[in-house]
């Protein structure tokens, strides 16, 4: 073992204490919150953050994104990345409202097709990634092209067909107090949280993502792993693209790169603490990074600061979290 | 084009052909793509062929050629720019809101955008080299902190006007030329920025040490290559690329808010089809603009095709991909 | 057990005739060696002996040229590092196969973890890894749930310790495990072993340390240049005489005349007390002209040394003067500045960019020194536009062309670049990190050739090597290494014998034998 790593570990365990191992993306949050209760006391009189509609507002808001970013999450703890989440989206809201066409008894048939386009894109991915060994950037980045390009070329004009108003009820109603958009979201970070730590595939990923020779080494199918990963994670896009077309009422093009979910959610993965080199994070950490941008949009626009520089904000956010992290770090990044 | 000289096959007595088709075998790809390519544009659309419709094309194909030359800078070096495209935008609106229509203010207004670049280059390079954030995510903020900026700066709603000196150089043309008949001023200003970066890329240390950072960082700064000042000129040079194409850009579609668009995927497409590697190490200016120009000339062949413009996304994809997936396979041949 | 018994006991692991070679190398020849149950067998030998290929091959991760190898008495064919281990034969390598940002348990059961339809049980991964800490008596020592990336380097040593065991290993290798260690985790290290042993594991471990190997070992076998010397019951042998074993060989080339007392001139590099991390009470002088062999046991601070000179891992305290001036050397860059140049241990990885054409290679230190933004002459710079051909003459380097990748070529040619890499910059101290690892004779020879005729037009040569024939050969005076400071300076021309008694401690390079209260080496 080169005696550089003797005296870093020895470091590490002298400065290994309790505090230290929760990851730094919770400390962001908890500051971004008193900073935006601060902000709210001397701004809005404390209006903002203490009342409930707002505050399920940034839930609700959150609720695409995070979808998407737990399985962004899952392929970045693989070493790997997906760029393809966009036009997915995009995909899924509009093949969603065009085969319901408004008729609610036509919803199980939508459903289960979109998900199977979702298997179908994460798998080529998957192929693409592991089989012939296109870096991940360009093949989903690649693959995103083509759902785009096929998209706009046959659904440019005309009728996107519609969703049925029970189906709506997805993005709009709620049990109680709690919208079941929440509850969606909830449910896909605790399943996200589930399969990643609780499971022999989790275990796995962390392994391949981690260092893949050693992953082979133990006996691993790194490519089965690689790609499944890429299916939840065209899966997850699958499920937001139901999601923003429950609330719109019918599919589009553009809903995707409007949301700019693809680069958007490999920021909130990589601030919640996955590395894009791979084999650590999780959905927690993830969704703490959403929540983040998730707070910051919400008090701003209640503070009424412009949509532009909370544009500016979250991309010095991003670098300056980010640029905390691997300070420390004695790599040469590129 | 190739620079090397070697040809092992003349020094062993080889037949003709054989040395022939050794020389065919170096030609990177995007040439022999390229050429079938405007070849098809060619037939489809006789007008292509004629020096006005070259030309047309030229005018047309600038911007993406520069920005793709500037993204070839830091993809050499182990990096990405995902900042390009919302630095051209923001040429664009700047410069729209700062000449509003002052024909004098034309110069100024190029100077400061000129400037901008070079500053924002230098914050990308600084986080990366420095900070050592991964390039994706420092660029991807920069991509938001410029697109916010730029956008809050022009509140957001068409302001302003591009000067006709300003929109000259991106849409005009230069009339009574001999043999050609009309060369577009953006086909100067390519030239020009081509040259200087041509010059750059393959006749300067610069370059040189570049692609020495990418093929392996380490070695490089132990051979006393100034890793982390050189990929900041790097991102610096990709910046005012972004600039230079936006300027064009501006004057040959006006202005847009959409325009910058997501530029820095086709840019960082054009250089993969030119043969650039992503992890760094291998690139050639003139391969990345004619994988540009593969791009555009593309566009058309689809456009005469009768497929509507978005399909050419669906075409540039898969081009990406096979790029890509083919360098890998060349590559494993290799061992 | 008496021999007589172990006569009767059919090994654990067995190789016989084994032939393996590389490009240019032989680098096992005819090997063959039994390795017993419920032993601790040490593999010793000098850098290049063959002592990892052997592990390698046991492990699954080379295929001999020819030769068997019986598992339990019988014969078996070994594709793939999985399927050794699936045999019952673990390794360990210096560089461990540990994920850092996992748990040791995790570590430990990646691939088997216990798991209804696919669901992971926490408590049980948890207990089986108890269960195998236990079983080595280390329970109390590392927590399961440890991340792997906080423990110390001895733990990790650990962890993959009873990785091997819970994956029933029959034959445990390990690369230098004590490399790293501190004197008391050795001592651990040896109780876990002999718990081992009892178990009826066949421990291998391959060592430098000799005062170590005779701490723990049963057996010992000394390889030299691939072929074996001896196998040899520990209780028969003493240090001095696995020392001679080691060594002692008839040259396969032979070393260029050392220099004279005319060929040195003044001091051009001096260290005052210089110490980092890894380095203490480096003192030493450098004369012009003259070949400074560096010799010691790997993890001495060979490395270090020549790191600390040339700025890439920098003195943190002390004093350089270069050319009777004081100066700072923080960064590669001011050394190369300053005339100096560093031919790496690892010529792949810091050498060289190896998709860039040769000449670019050749270039890039010159380069460098220049200019941004001045412009490049394909072979050369403005002063001396044909450098590249020249600079390939000199070194004698085979190409077809210098416009080829580094990558192409062999590696006796690859270090010949590196080395016109500094004669380009004009280095008049040149510093070698095992100039001619994994190299071909031939090629020896002329590097050997090249780095006398450097010294000879006044270049200083600081030469780190552990190949002792290399340090002999080559070096006008000889400084060893121990335990990261310098052990003591021996005369030209010093026996092998001389060279590795201080370089394992036992003596201070003034020739007197260190008494039993100044051993630094285990008990």
């Amino acid at each position: 073992m080169s005696v550089e790593v003797i005296a870093e570990g020895k470091d590490k365990r002298v400065r290994s204490n309790f505090l230290k191992k929760i990851p730094q993306v919770y400390y962001f949050l908890v500051i971004v919150l008193a900073g935006g209760l601060i902000l709210d006391q001397f701004f809005a009189s404390g209006n903002i953050l203490s009342n409930p509609t707002i505050l399920r507002n940034i839930l609700v808001r959150s609720v695409a994104l995070g979808i998407v970013a737990v399985g962004q999450t899952f392929v970045m703890i693989g070493a790997s990345i997906d760029l393809s989440v966009a036009y997915t989206i995009s995909l899924t809201s509009v093949m969603a409202s065009l085969i319901m066409q408004g008729d609610p008894a036509r919803v199980p048939m939508a459903l289960g097709i979109v998900l199977l386009v979702g298997v179908a894109v994460g798998f080529i991915n998957g192929l693409l990634v592991t089989k012939l060994n296109v870096n991940a950037f360009i093949a989903t980045l690649g693959t995103g092209l083509i759902i785009k390009g096929v998209l706009n070329g046959m659904f440019s004009s005309g009728s996107m067909g519609s969703v049925p108003k029970g189906f709506q009820t997805l993005g709009y109603g709620s049990i109680g107090p709690v919208p079941y958009s929440i509850i969606l979201l909830l449910a896909v970070v605790l399943i996200g949280w589930f399969i990643l730590s609780w499971t022999k595939f989790g275990s796995h990923l962390y392994g391949v993502g981690g260092d893949i020779l050693i992953g082979r080494l133990s006996g691993l199918r790194t490519s089965r792993v690689l790609i499944i990963a890429h299916i939840i994670s065209s899966l997850t896009a699958v499920l937001a693209g139901l999601f923003i077309v429950s609330r719109l009422g019918a599919g589009a093009p553009w809903v995707g790169p409007d949301g700019v979910y693809d680069l958007e959610s490999v920021a909130t993965t990589v601030i919640g603490g996955t590395a894009l080199s791979g084999g650590r994070g999780g959905v927690f950490g993830t969704i703490a990074g959403v929540m983040i941008f998730g707070v910051i949009d919400t008090v701003f626009n209640q503070l009424g600061v412009d949509t532009y520089l909370k544009m500016v904000i979250r991309g010095a956010i991003i670098i300056l979290a980010v640029a905390s992290y691997s300070v420390r770090s004695k790599r040469e990044a590129a | 084009m190739t620079t090397s000289v070697n040809n092992p096959a003349a020094d062993k007595g080889a037949t003709f052909f054989e040395i022939v088709w050794e020389w065919i075998r170096k030609i990177p790809p995007v040439y022999p793509i390229f050429i079938a390519v405007a070849f098809g544009v060619s037939q489809l659309n006789p007008n292509f062929a004629t020096a006005n419709g070259l030309m047309a094309f030229v005018r047309r194909a600038a911007p993406l050629i520069i920005l793709a030359m500037g993204q070839l800078f830091v993809l050499a070096s182990g990096g990405f720019d995902l900042s390009q495209g919302s630095v051209v935008t923001l040429t664009i609106i700047g410069s729209s809101l700062i000449i509003y229509n002052n024909e004098e203010y034309t110069y100024v207004a190029i100077a400061i955008m000129i400037g901008l670049g070079i500053v924002i280059g230098l914050v990308n390079g600084f986080v990366v080299a420095y900070l050592k954030v991964p390039s994706l995510i420092a660029t991807l903020g920069m991509l938001l902190l410029v697109k916010g900026g730029g956008l809050y700066w022009t509140g957001g709603a068409p302001k302003g006007y591009l000067s006709e000196a300003y929109r000259f150089i991106g849409r005009g043309f230069f009339e009574n030329v001999p043999v050609i008949g009309r060369f577009p001023a953006s086909g100067i200003v390519l030239l020009v920025v081509g040259a200087i970066l041509v010059i750059l890329f393959h006749k300067t240390n610069l370059g040189k040490q570049i692609l020495a950072i990418g093929d392996n960082a380490q070695a490089a700064k132990l051979s006393g290559v100034k890793v982390k000042q050189i990929r900041m000129i790097a991102f610096m040079i990709s910046s005012v690329c972004a600039i230079i194409g936006g300027i064009l850009l501006g004057g040959y579609g006006g202005t847009s808010y959409t325009a910058g668009g997501d530029m820095e995927m086709q840019s960082v497409s054009a250089a993969v089809i030119g043969g650039v590697l992503l992890l760094g190490g291998k690139g050639s200016v003139y391969d990345v603009a004619f994988g540009a120009l593969t791009l555009e000339a593309m566009v058309s062949l689809l456009n005469l095709l009768g497929l509507p413009k978005p399909y050419r996304d669906a075409v540039q994809g898969l081009i990406i991909i096979a790029a890509v997936a083919y360098a890998g396979l060349r590559m494993k041949k290799r061992d | 057990m008496t021999k007589d018994q172990n006569k009767a006991i059919i090994p654990m692991i067995e190789v016989h005739n084994i032939n393996k070679a590389f490009p240019g190398v032989q680098a096992l020849d005819n090997v063959s060696v039994k390795f017993m149950p419920g032993e601790v067998h040490a593999v010793v030998g000098e850098n290049g002996a063959g002592k990892s290929t052997l592990m390698k091959i046991m492990a699954g991760a080379y295929k001999p040229d020819s030769g068997d190898i019986f598992f339990q008495g019988e014969e078996i064919q070994l594709n793939h590092p999985v399927q050794a281990q699936d045999l019952g034969v673990a390794i360990i390598y210096q560089e461990f196969n540990l994920l850092p940002e996992r748990t040791v348990a995790q570590n430990i059961f990646l691939g088997r973890e216990p798991s209804k339809l696919g669901v992971i049980s926490p408590p049980q991964l948890n207990k089986q890894t108890e269960d195998v800490l236990e079983d080595l008596g280390v329970e109390n020592m590392i927590n399961p749930t440890a991340l792997v990336s906080t423990l110390s380097v001895a733990e990790q040593q650990l962890v993959e310790i009873a990785k091997a065991v819970s994956l029933n290993a029959k034959v445990l290798i390990m690369d230098e495990p004590t490399a790293s260690l501190t004197n008391t985790e050795v001592n651990l290290l040896f109780d876990l072993v002999a718990t081992l042993k009892n178990k009826g594991l066949a421990v291998i471990f391959i060592s430098h340390r000799l005062s170590e190997v005779f701490g723990i070992a049963d057996s010992i076998t000394v390889l030299k240049d691939g072929q074996i010397v001896g196998t040899k019951d520990i209780s028969n042998v003493n240090t001095e005489d696995v020392v001679y074993m080691m060594v002692g060989r008839t040259l396969d080339h032979y070393f260029p005349p050392l220099g004279t007392e005319e060929d040195f001139g003044e001091i051009i590099l001096r260290v005052k007390d210089g110490a980092n991390d890894f380095l203490s009470n480096i003192n030493l002088d450098l004369r012009k002209g003259e070949i400074l062999g560096i010799a010691g046991l790997q993890g001495s601070g060979r490395t270090e040394l020549a790191q600390a000179l040339f700025g890439a891992v920098p003195f943190s305290s002390g004093e350089i003067e270069l050319m009777g001036k004081t100066i700072a050397i923080k960064n590669p860059y001011s050394a190369i500045r300053r005339k100096m140049g560093f031919v790496t241990e690892d010529r792949k990885s810091e050498g060289l960019a190896l998709m860039q054409p040769i000449r670019d290679n050749m270039l890039l230190a010159i380069r460098s020194l220049q200019n941004l933004f001045s412009f490049i002459h394909p072979d050369g710079i403005r002063a001396s536009r044909s450098m590249v051909p020249d600079l390939g003459e000199q070194v004698d380097v085979r190409v077809e062309s210098y416009g080829n990748q580094a990558q192409d070529l062999s590696g006796g040619n690859q270090q010949k670049v590196v080395l016109s890499k500094w004669l380009a910059s004009g280095a008049e101290v040149f510093l070698f990190d095992e100039p001619t690892r994994g190299i071909d004779v031939e090629a020896k020879a002329r590097i050997h050739d090249i780095i006398r005729g450097l010294t000879k037009s006044g270049v200083a040569v600081l030469m780190v090597s552990s190949e002792l024939p290399e340090i002999i050969g080559m070096s006008d005076r000889i400084l060893v290494m121990h335990e990261g400071t310098i052990g003591g300076e021996l005369p030209p021309a010093s026996s092998e014998a001389d060279i590795m008694l201080v370089a394992t401690g036992q003596q201070n390079g003034n020739g007197k034998a260190k008494s039993a209260a100044n051993d630094g080496g285990i008990k």
